[in-house]
């Protein structure tokens, strides 16, 4: 078998002219990535593969998003749930760009606030956290003041 | 752009000085029509007539007019109208919201949403920043002085809020010494003693409540709560241990002053009242001055 063919092989989500590719995404958190990311609502042509070997994750997932190209304040949404995704920016089937995500200083409608005595867990509020701590990661609720770390992170 | 109290740290360290001062003002002349013509709305989602008649008696000394909630039973909240539209409605009336609420962070959402100034008169376990200033007034008026003060938080430091407000706010100000006395499962939580040493302020802990109070210049006490103990013989074995009595206090500084947020149960027995050095009752009356003197700070009336 050609080097070629075995690259081919390895590679079980075809390759995208322009856009972004996101990877290393723990595979359980793929469709949070999606939502969080508003993937669900866009047209472009979105492929994905979930479940895949990775020696660093055990099983990742892989987003290639054509045609669009994130902001950083937008894919740092992500930060979270992905914390060591990459993404790799396609010009013309090459990766022309490199970029890691960064945990926001504020995190703003993903997560829950863990205090069920908290406003925000009672009437339709958009949550908001400053991030205090990254490792590991301590969020403070800017409505009750509670601090919701580590295990206790959950998506809205 | 409006001005809201809802935490204590709002704040700065001039701001609780301002206050301080204004309460002084207050104090010598109670009665000043500062607010004529307007109306404030004095919102109770949860019964707390202690507050509420403090904040009234405070608006009424100012000459506003009080509309609102005293009881959530009968108000628009039980039949379902949400926190959200209530504030609208009522910002669309009032030029000041003072705001009561069981839950945690209502107060700053209601900030958000509201277009005239909130006071926050306690949300649930999180802020109670009147509180707060009304037991630093009792402290400047007694002590003469917020600075190098040594203050004992004795009683549930897990959950009292008012310990953890006045924690932060005793922090701005120079050389605090704090000594926390409460049994092992309602000690101080970790983030406020990290936070005193982030800031490299003196503190130390003490299970038993014995003569280590001969150093206080303020004792701060505070109730321990049956409702906080999963375990009920737990219970009855520290709901007396940290009970104040006359007695104890005799080897005590001469300057100290007792405090308390009020009500008590037994935290302090009945022969301390008529002791000089207990003050929580002067203390009630200190919130009077000091809500007055916010109320005006945030109508930029002083």
């Amino acid at each position: 078998m050609s080097d070629d063919k075995k690259k081919k092989l390895k590679l079980k989500v075809s390759a995208i002219k322009e856009g972004t590719v996101i990877d290393h995404i723990p595979a359980q958190n793929l469709f949070k990535v999606i939502s969080i990311l508003g993937l669900d609502k866009i047209e472009h042509q979105i492929t994905f593969g979930t479940n895949l070997e990775s020696e660093r994750l055990g099983s990742k997932a892989i987003i290639k998003v054509t045609d669009k190209f994130f902001e950083d304040d937008e894919i740092n949404k992500i930060a979270l749930i992905a914390p060591h995704a990459k993404l790799n920016i396609i010009r013309d089937y090459e990766v022309v760009e490199k970029k890691v995500v960064e945990i926001p200083k504020e995190i703003i409608g993903i997560v829950k606030c863990f205090n069920p005595k908290c406003i925000t867990n009672n009437e339709t509020i958009t949550t908001r956290f400053k991030v205090v701590d990254s490792s590991p990661i301590a969020l403070r609720c800017s409505y009750c003041e509670k601090h919701t770390v580590g295990e206790q992170i959950k998506m809205v | 752009m409006k001005r809201d109290l809802i935490s204590i740290t709002d704040y700065s360290k001039e701001e609780y000085l301002k206050i301080m001062d204004l309460a002084a003002e207050f104090e010598a002349n109670p009665n000043q029509d500062l607010l004529q013509g307007k109306v404030v709305a004095s919102l109770f989602f949860e019964p707390s007539t202690r507050t509420r008649l403090s904040f009234e008696t405070a608006i009424s000394r100012l000459g506003a007019r009080i509309i609102g909630i005293a009881d959530p039973g009968s108000s628009s909240t039980s039949k379902g109208e949400t926190l959200h539209d209530t504030i609208k409605m009522v910002s669309n009336y009032a030029d000041l919201i003072v705001m009561r609420h069981p839950l945690e962070g209502a107060a700053r959402y209601a900030a958000e949403v509201s277009h005239v100034p909130v006071i926050n008169a306690g949300d649930g376990a999180n802020q109670h920043p009147t509180q707060t200033l009304l037991d630093m007034y009792s402290i400047v008026k007694t002590q003469g002085t917020l600075d190098n003060l040594n203050i004992f938080m004795v009683g549930d430091l897990k959950y009292g809020r008012t310990v953890h407000s006045l924690l932060m706010a005793m922090s701005e100000f120079e050389n605090p010494i704090f000594n926390f006395i409460a049994p092992p499962e309602l000690q101080m939580p970790k983030e406020y003693k990290m936070f005193l040493r982030e800031k490299g302020i003196r503190f130390f802990e003490h299970r038993e409540f014995t003569d280590i109070i001969s150093e206080a210049d303020i004792i701060y006490m505070t109730r321990v709560q049956k409702e906080r103990f999963s375990d009920p013989i737990e219970y009855e074995q520290v709901k007396n241990v940290y009970i104040l009595r006359n007695a104890m206090l005799e080897k005590t500084k001469p300057n100290v002053k007792i405090l308390h947020p009020l009500p008590r149960v037994n935290e302090i027995h009945t022969d301390v009242d008529k002791n000089q050095k207990a003050y929580y009752f002067e203390q009630a009356r200190n919130g009077v001055f000091t809500r007055e003197a916010i109320i005006s700070h945030i109508m930029n009336l002083k």
